[in-house]
This record gives C-alpha cells, sequence and structure tokens, in this order.
C-alpha cells in the first residue's frame, strides 16, 4: 500500500505539466554540454530516458536495481557509453541524469510540504541512476584501453620478409614481458611458415634496454636456434650498448651489429648470396 | 613393454622419427638403440625429427642433449630438425638451450647440413 502510495507520490512529481519537464531538462543538459551534442539527438535520447523513467515510476520501481527499471538502464547504459567514445568527462556524463534534479527543485517553492519525501526519494533514485552512469563509463573505458592495448600488441610486431631464407622483426616500443611473448611467437612462427633460417630482430625503435628486455631476447634467439634458425641483433645504440655493458649482460655467441642494413649483410652472406657492387657502372 | 622409436639408415646417416609424444621409458630406449645402432653401422650422422613431438618436459630437453652428447662421442653428428616453435618456447623456458645440439628447420636441411664439411658448420 506503502508503496503505492510512493509511486504515486513521485508520479505527481514528474507528471507536473509533462512536456515542460522533458525539454527543461533537455535545456539544462545542452547548456552543460554545449554544441558537442547534436540537439536534436540529445533531445531524442532525453525525452527517450524521460519516458522509461516515467514508465518505470509508474510500475513501482523503487530503485536502480528494480526489474521495473531495466529499461532505463539499458538506455542509459547506451547514452554513457556513447558519452565514454565521444570523449566526454566522467562528470559530463553524469550530469545528464542529475540536471533533472536541478529542474525540479524550482517546483519545490510552488508545491507543498508533501511533496517534499517525494522528491527526496526521486532523488535518491537519480543519484543511483547518476553512479550507473558513471559505471558504465568507466566500463567502456576500460574496454576500450584493453582493445587498443591488443591493437597495439598486434600492430606493433610485424615480421618482414627482407629477402628469401631472410626475416627481420624491427621492434619499435618499449618491451615488456607480454610483448616479447608475442614477438617471440610470431617470430618463430614466421621461421617454420617461410622456412628461413635467418632471423633479423631489429631494435632500433627500443628506447631503453634493461636486464628484463635483454632476458627476453636471449630467449627468443636461443628458441630460435633450437628450431635451427640464426638471430642477429641489430639496431643497437651507442646508448643501449653502453647499457647492456654496465649491466653486465652477457650477450655470448649472439652476433650483434649496429645497422639493420650490416646484419642483412651478415645474413645474406650466412645464407650463401653473394652480392657484388658495380663501380661507376649504372645498371 | 613400452614402444620403441625406429631408427632409419640413409647412407652413412641415421635417422629418428619421433612420431608420438615422447615417455621417459621410450627416450631412455632410444638412447641405448641409437648407441648400439651408430656403432653397428659406423654412422657419420644422426638427424632426430621431432616435427611431430607438440609436448616436451624437462627429462625429454635433456635426453634430446644427452644422445647429442654420446652421439659426439662416437664420431656421429646429431642435428635436431623440424622442431615447433611452442616445443622451442618451452625449452627455453625451462632453461634448456641445447647447448652443443646443431638445429635445422627441416629434415631436408638437416641433411644438407651433415653434408657440409664439419669447419663451415656453425656452432
Amino acid at each position: 500500500m506503502v508503496k503505492r502510495d510512493n509511486a504515486a507520490d513521485l508520479m505527481g512529481l514528474l507528471s507536473n505539466g509533462d512536456r515542460d519537464l522533458a525539454a527543461m531538462w533537455v535545456a539544462e543538459v545542452a547548456g552543460s554540454l554545449g554544441s558537442r551534442v547534436g540537439s536534436a539527438e540529445l533531445d531524442r535520447e532525453l525525452r527517450e530516458l524521460y519516458e522509461a523513467l516515467v514508465q518505470a515510476l509508474r510500475q513501482g520501481a523503487v530503485d536502480v536495481h528494480s526489474e521495473e527499471m531495466s529499461e532505463v538502464r539499458a538506455l542509459l547504459a547506451e547514452l554513457s557509453r556513447n558519452r565514454a567514445r565521444q570523449g566526454f568527462s566522467p562528470s559530463e556524463t553524469a550530469i545528464s541524469v542529475f540536471a533533472l534534479k536541478r529542474v525540479l527543485e524550482p517546483m519545490l517553492e510552488n508545491g507543498s510540504a508533501d511533496e517534499i519525501p517525494a522528491y527526496l526519494r526521486l532523488a535518491r533514485i537519480l543519484d543511483g541512476l547518476g553512479l550507473f552512469t558513471i559505471e558504465t563509463y568507466t566500463r567502456t573505458r576500460d574496454e576500450l584501453i584493453t582493445a587498443q592495448a591488443e591493437q597495439l600488441l598486434e600492430l606493433s610486431t610485424p615480421v618482414v620478409r627482407l629477402w628469401d631464407g631472410v626475416i627481420a622483426v624491427p621492434l619499435v616500443g618499449t618491451l615488456d614481458s607480454a610483448r616479447t611473448q608475442v614477438v617471440m611467437e610470431k617470430l618463430l612462427q614466421a621461421l617454420v611458415d617461410t622456412g628461413s633460417e635467418q632471423a633479423i630482430i631489429d631494435i632500433t625503435g627500443v628506447p631503453a634496454v634493461d636486464t628484463q628486455v635483454a632476458q627476453h631476447l636471449l630467449k627468443t634467439i636461443v628458441a630460435a636456434r633450437l628450431m635451427g634458425a640464426e638471430c642477429t641483433v641489430s639496431g643497437i645504440s651507442p646508448q643501449i650498448a653502453q647499457t647492456i655493458v654496465a649491466l653486465g649482460i652477457e650477450f655470448d655467441g649472439i652476433v650483434t651489429k649496429a645497422s639493420l642494413a650490416d646484419a642483412l649483410k651478415l645474413a645474406l652472406r650466412r645464407s650463401g648470396v653473394d652480392m657484388v657492387a658495380h663501380t661507376g657502372t649504372r645498371r | 613393454m613400452s614402444e620403441r622409436i625406429p631408427i632409419l639408415r640413409i647412407g652413412d646417416t641415421l635417422l629418428v622419427s619421433v612420431q608420438t609424444d615422447l615417455e621417459d621409458q621410450t627416450v631412455l630406449n632410444l638412447q641405448e638403440d641409437l648407441a648400439d645402432q651408430i656403432v653397428a653401422r659406423s654412422a657419420q650422422g644422426v638427424i632426430i625429427d621431432i616435427s611431430a613431438l607438440e609436448i616436451v618436459d624437462s627429462f625429454v630437453g635433456r635426453m634430446l642433449a644427452t644422445i647429442a652428447a654420446i652421439s659426439r662421442m662416437l664420431d656421429a653428428r646429431t642435428v635436431v630438425v623440424g622442431m615447433r616453435p611452442a616445443v622451442a618456447i618451452t625449452l627455453v623456458e625451462l632453461g634448456l638451450s641445447l647447448g652443443g645440439v646443431s638445429t635445422a628447420l627441416d629434415l631436408e636441411k638437416g641433411l644438407a647440413k651433415l653434408s657440409r664439411p664439419t669447419s663451415s658448420a656453425p656452432q
């Protein structure tokens, strides 16, 4: 019985000049977001949300997690996902919900004292919805970050074929365990796929080498050797050379070259390819 | 009775083709058989093809190195061919670098490696 009353009160509050409220809400949100969301789109989003909210309250929803609120939650989730993708801040996203409270405030002044408890209850529901918005926003952001990290992993480890039987991996960016693992697997698989006996790991684009990175490089090289391929490390900058020696890392039995060109020359010589420079004659 | 891995002869090279995942006893049998065969046929080279091998443990890894060392004692060069990437990664993670064992990508390249004179063989 009490629940019915609650619902009726809340309804009374929200249906006070029905269309007006939604319009005021849209105006309020539009003011805070500026012109970054199309006004027609915003209008549609918020009106849908408003309808859903009124519907949910009419069915007796008491908080965000009520079953009656499922449509509201779905709409809100979509809204916050869009906001997160468009690069809005969390507060800019949550303001869409909280603005409704601000719209309702003036009505309290004109209304009777009975409306205050109803307003507070509604405020609590709206707070819940606001938090839900932020949660969805954060989740979407996390998903975006994860997806981008995966893309980066894929993008940053291409294996290229330089010659028949010679492949190279140009490494760019900081190396960590996860990336080195991917590089290792890709390189070894490429050795099998292309039947290459020479592999070059080029670290020109790697800003720094520490013991861990060196360890990973060594592992990759030993694994390649186990499979019957020879690895050369190229693109070692003067800085990195000094670091490696200072750290006392042993690159025993591993051929290292300063530039990719030198490494390629060596790989070609090892695979029995002779290169002849024709000085003076253009061909 | 655990199974034995067949040892085939091509010229003066012995070919061991591992077709199943290795059990400890199988590997020990292989080590014995191979040593016998190298002496009996006075083989110059041994090729161990592990392209069908998907799983290795530290015991099998160590035995590969041991078999290679035994062959070397009997003056036969050993080449391990066709190791899969996953197997290579496992061995490295186990800390087994199989030092002193020659390797090749496949059987053909392994045979080519054996036919080359020792001096030019990369260590």
